[in-house]
């Protein structure tokens, strides 16, 4: 019962990462219709620009303070937004009436060469590198069960988050627009609804909570290194594919289901090194069985 | 339709190999490696082009297709081939290795080519992951470890047989009534099917040829190094692959084996460019997507088949 509880509590604090990663992944493919396969590596980005800025901002604020944590959170995260809007201006705008398969390889391209070069030794380098503690850690004792104070976090950063996407998405303009866009694209643009700056807008606010995600999972994880975004990436694709690509709430209904069977398959011996091949499995099995996603509404594709 | 040209260039081919094999004991050791890599990169880029060039799906997975086929035919080799007549059984044991890695690829490909393109890519390359999972934990194959000892079977007469096979066969299958159904397919899907076409059916089955050339491959890789590791078909050697059908220009079967050959001895000559390969390759994919989508080749007009 106590293993129970205890897993439970490790798969939501996993699973609110990958939430947070696959609702970049939803909303991008909501607007434009294609996997964004450079998210992972912005999350890499945002940790690596952490690690960097941290030292700087806790000589200003202090060590482990909570003004210096959420003060690295905004830079970071603006840095990435930075970023995603870059990628998107360059490398995707110019094929956005190309096929799509254009555009899922170009795709791949920038996520190849966003890590490799991070890898190179002259740029970052392949070593692991000690991530700062941003904030300190507590681990609270309840019977048998301990939750960490970094999960607790996780788990409040991400509802928090998610209020605010839902927030934005639902009652802005710029979030009307964003339906907009991702109902008709051409109807949108003869309603005035200025498609291009909305599609950056996305990739901004993507690349953001891709950012905080990659904070998090690295303050999870004691080191970083460029290759770091691939698998909480994959997880988190798989997540929302799961929940219904496209789609918000699935997209968060997914990441905890798939933090839980993290959690839970890693807690087994024997099953922890097949847990990945159980994640794809599961990725199969609903790709054979729903297509749609657990919360998605199946579309016919129409000429 | 196939062209009786296509035909004798098999032949031709085919002859070429034996003749060449039969005097390749006189060449330097090393070339004729490097001949034999050309070889097998020319069966994986051909049979990725199938795939990802004629019929317009992208698979990420061709290096998973080729651990299959190779672990399969080496685990034949060391556990059965002993005894048998060597000649004959390596063919066979190839074969075995490709149709194991074709059946795979009925198994991911069903499900994932249902459903728009890039599904495929991500399953295919969750599917290279669980190859390595399961390669590096199954002892009966060598675990972490790797699987050590595959006899040396591997020389250029079966490598470049199998290489003329595999370029023959699929063009043929291309320019056959029958595989004009690919590239409808790869060039709009929703008019293919509304022409009659089951799409589905003829992604899968581009899917499964592709995956049973790549197992070939896989199985002439293994008994051309006599080791294989987990780690070494990991995505990177499918990216590999899909650089060369890019490069080459996708659906463009004489582009490609040229990709395939300049891009496997590019590495042996410029050992600096090791270091700087996979930033190399992925700028060319980058700028190739938007300049230049046909391949670098696009310059040579594409010769039409009437």
């Amino acid at each position: 019962m106590d293993w129970l509880f205890q897993q439970t509590i490790n798969g939501l604090g996993l699973g609110a990462i990958y939430a947070l990663i696959a609702l970049g992944y939803t909303m991008v493919y909501g607007v434009l219709r294609f996997i964004n396969f450079a998210h992972s590596d912005v999350l890499m980005l945002g940790a690596f620009s952490a690690y960097y800025i941290a030292p700087k901002i806790e000589k200003m604020c202090g060590n482990q303070s909570v003004l210096g944590c959420i003060m690295v959170s905004i830079i970071v995260a603006a840095i990435c937004a930075c970023i995603g809007m870059t990628i998107e201006r360059l490398a995707y705008r110019p094929l956005r009436n190309r096929p799509k398969l254009t555009v899922l390889i170009t795709a791949i391209g920038v996520s190849l060469l966003i890590q490799y070069t991070a890898q190179n030794e002259k740029v970052i380098g392949a070593t692991q590198l000690p991530f700062p503690q941003l904030l300190p850690e507590k681990a609270f004792q309840f019977g048998k069960i301990v939750i960490s104070s970094n999960d607790v976090l996780t788990i409040c950063v991400t509802i928090v988050l998610l209020i605010v996407m839902w927030f934005i998405v639902q009652k802005t303009r710029v979030g009307t627009a964003m339906r907009a866009v991702s109902f008709n694209q051409q109807a949108a643009l003869l309603m005035g609804v200025p498609v291009n700056r909305i599609i950056s807008f996305t990739f901004g606010l993507g690349s953001a909570l891709a950012a905080i995600a990659g904070i998090l999972y690295a303050m999870k994880s004691p080191s970083i290194e460029p290759l770091m975004g691939t698998q909480p990436g994959l997880k988190a694709f798989i997540a929302a594919v799961l929940g219904g690509i496209g789609n918000l709430p699935g997209a968060v209904l997914g990441g905890v289901l798939l933090g839980m069977l993290d959690a839970f398959a890693g807690g087994i011996p024997g099953l922890s090194s097949y847990r990945d091949a159980i994640a794809f499995g599961i990725l199969i099995l609903i790709l054979l069985l729903k297509p749609a996603g657990l919360l998605g509404r199946s579309t016919i594709e129409k000429v | 339709m196939p062209l009786p040209g296509a035909k004798r260039w098999l032949i031709l081919g085919i002859a070429l190999a034996v003749i060449v094999s039969y005097f390749s004991p006189q060449f330097n050791r090393y070339y004729l490696g490097v001949a034999i890599d050309v070889g097998i990169a020319i069966i994986l880029a051909t049979s990725l082009n199938l795939i990802n060039g004629h019929t317009g799906q992208f698979s990420l997975g061709h290096a998973g297709f080729m651990a299959v086929g190779g672990y399969f035919s080496a685990w034949i080799s060391l556990n059965i081939g002993a005894t048998a007549n060597a000649f004959w059984y390596f063919p066979l044991a190839l074969t075995a290795g490709g149709l194991l890695a074709a059946f795979v690829g009925l198994l991911v490909g069903v499900p994932s080519l249902r459903l728009r393109g890039d599904y495929l890519a991500i399953v295919t390359l969750g599917f290279g992951e669980i190859i390595r999972v399961f390669a590096q934990n199954t002892e009966a194959i060598g675990a972490a470890s790797g699987l050590k000892g595959i006899p040396k079977l591997t020389n250029l007469g079966w490598t470049f047989g199998f290489a003329a096979v595999t370029i023959y066969a699929i063009s043929a299958l291309v320019n056959s009534t029958y595989g004009r159904a690919f590239i409808a397919v790869h060039d709009d899907e929703i008019a293919a099917e509304s022409n009659g076409i089951d799409t589905t059916r003829t992604k899968v089955i581009a899917f499964v040829t592709g995956a049973f050339f790549s197992g070939i491959a896989g199985g002439l890789y293994a008994h051309h190094k006599q080791f294989l590791s987990p780690t070494g078909f990991d995505w990177v050697k499918s990216i590999d692959i899909v650089v060369m059908v890019i490069l080459g220009g996708m659906g463009r079967t004489v582009g490609v084996i040229v990709a395939a050959i300049l891009l496997t001895l590019m590495p042996q000559f410029l050992s600096d460019f090791l270091e700087y390969r996979m930033i190399v390759y992925s700028l060319l994919i980058i700028l190739l997507m938007l300049w230049c989508p046909a391949g670098l080749f696009s310059l040579i007009p594409k010769r039409r088949k009437s």
